[in-house]
């Protein structure tokens, strides 16, 4: 009997204040979908760490025709200098830091890489393998070690250039890093409107409805009786902001990522709509504490029980 | 059933009490009217029976408990045990007659089957038999006084509190009240009645405890509205 009170309560609140729960839906809704996005593009990078980390080395480019820095000014490198700098790599100073065998990329092979990745360029047509330099690539035991590699090579005659893969990827890393910093801001701003909406939308209800809450005082309702139709409203209309944040979610990371960007980019490793899955229960129960919280605050102030 | 030990009651630290050292005792079953000018604190007496407000000093009884010793919790619990009834009626203007006396028991989760067999015995006591799905708006004065004094009495509570309920009605629909409010007594609810109403106490003969500036300076069994210190409304 108190159950169907309640909620029959909460129907006629809803009814009552149409419009100010549709913005609270709307407010809850795009809060929300930002939250969720910062943590798709967090999961998004830790994803791309864990794919890349592994296959990420250490490259040092030889000298070609066309090189400018220093230790290229003898010119493309010559075979002496490739065996010394492939011995020195052998060497017990530089060895303990490599794991593996350092693997040599020849012209050749250079091009054969950079038609596979640019397949779809016209730039492939103008490229030759002489324009490219061969490279040893070197896995590190301790991926933080790369200046001592860097040190130890960049001065070696032969040597173009020493560079870490990681460091490209770090520089993406902290562009999605600074982005989902940007959703997350964008996500406390409206985070702070949607607890001030749902405060007010219930001040707004308890005042149109104080006839009969005082009613319900005198004839010695219960507080719960009296403020949980409340409080639900506000929770239903979070609840239902929520979901729609999580169904756009999903619907960006299914369609736009997974059928679109993945297909892009193949070599990329993307979340799936499954990591939207998984963020949706977080999301609405981040919606349900909000709009619990401030409704019961807001309570506490303007319906004296 | 209602006692007041010292109670003192004051709202604004500059002016005087509304009560000042009110002590009083009101007994099972009895009907009691509360007089006094506006302001002379008859209101406020209302309101710490019903915990609305805390006495300052002193204690107030109600049921045998000391107020100021129920948790806030439990409060609910008190005030089931006490109907009040107001001068502007405080009815619920989109429901109906029966809705508005079910609503005292819905919210306090009285079982649908109870409430069906309730109400109109309620609404036949007020004098209303009939006029069940009747809107407020469509009842006279005195009907929706009914309806509202069906309200504060349909859970059975021990005191019903009345503040000035025939203050907004003419003498012969404040006379059909008061039997209403009579026969409620009889069947063995304490009746507190404040009112201005000098007609309707001297018509009934009953306790009288006059206030006057938060003091009571007149509390006669079968008394009359203008006592010894000459009260005028």
């Amino acid at each position: 009997m108190r159950l169907a009170f309640v909620l029959g309560e909460i129907g006629s609140g809803l009814r009552r204040n149409l419009s100010m729960l549709v913005s609270v839906i709307l407010v809850t809704f795009v809060s929300l979908t930002f939250v969720g996005a910062a943590g798709l593009l967090q999961m998004q990078i830790s994803q791309m760490k864990g794919f890349w980390y592994d296959k990420v080395q250490v490259a040092v480019f030889l000298c070609v025709d066309s090189s400018s820095t220093p230790s290229c000014a003898a010119g493309p490198v010559t075979d002496t200098q490739r065996e010394n700098i492939r011995s020195l790599l052998g060497s017990p100073t530089v060895d303990p830091y490599i794991a593996g065998d350092p693997i040599y990329e020849s012209q050749e092979e250079a091009l054969g890489h950079f038609k596979d990745q640019f397949a779809n360029s016209p730039i492939v047509d103008s490229v030759t393998a002489g324009q490219l330099p061969e490279s040893f690539r070197v896995n590190l035991e301790d991926p933080q070690k790369y200046e001592v590699i860097n040190e130890i090579f960049s001065s070696v005659p032969g040597v173009e250039v020493v560079i870490d893969q990681r460091e490209l990827l770090e520089q993406i890393f902290s562009v999605m890093n600074v982005a989902s910093l940007i959703a997350i801001g964008v996500a406390g701003v409206m985070i702070v409107c949607a607890v001030l909406l749902i405060a007010t939308t219930i001040r707004l209800s308890a005042f149109s409805r104080r006839r009969e809450t005082g009613i319900m005082r005198l004839v010695g309702a219960s507080k719960m009786v009296i403020q949980l139709p409340f409080v639900l409203e506000g929770v239903i209309a979070a609840v239902i902001g929520a979901v729609l944040a999580s169904v756009t979610l999903w619907a960006v990371s299914h369609f736009f990522i997974g059928e679109w960007l993945a297909q892009q980019y193949p070599d990329t490793a993307f979340i799936s709509a499954t990591q939207a899955v998984i963020l949706a229960p977080g999301l609405i129960l981040l919606g349900v504490v909000l709009a619990g919280l401030s409704s019961m605050l807001t309570l506490r102030r303007y319906l004296k029980v | 059933m209602i006692r007041f030990d010292n109670v003192t009651k004051v709202y604004d630290q500059k002016s005087r009490p509304a009560l000042d050292s009110v002590s009083v005792e009101v007994d099972r079953g009895e009907f009691v009217f509360l007089v006094g000018a506006s302001g002379s604190g008859k209101s406020t007496f209302i309101r710490l029976v019903l915990k609305e407000d805390r006495a300052s000093r002193g204690a107030v009884h109600v049921a045998g408990r000391n107020v100021a010793n129920i948790s806030s919790w439990r409060v609910p619990k008190l005030r089931r045990g006490i109907g009040v009834v107001f001068q502007d009626f405080r009815l619920l203007p989109n429901k109906t007659v029966f809705a508005n006396v079910a609503f005292a028991m819905q919210v306090i989760g009285r079982s649908r089957a109870i409430i069906r067999e309730t109400v109109p015995e309620v609404l036949r006591t007020v004098g209303l038999e009939g006029k069940d799905h009747r809107m407020p708006h469509e009842l006279s004065g005195g009907e929706q006084q009914r309806v509202a004094i069906a309200r504060a009495v349909v859970n059975k509570p021990g005191i019903l509190l009345a503040d000035e309920p025939t203050g907004n009605l003419d003498p012969t629909t404040s006379l059909g009240i008061m039997k209403v409010l009579d026969r409620i007594n009889q069947n063995g609810t304490t009746v507190v009645m404040a009112t201005h109403d000098d007609d309707i106490v001297d018509g009934m003969r009953k306790r009288v405890i006059e206030l006057s500036e938060g003091v009571v300076i007149r509390d006669e069994a079968q008394g009359i509205y203008a006592g010894a210190a000459g009260a005028v409304q």
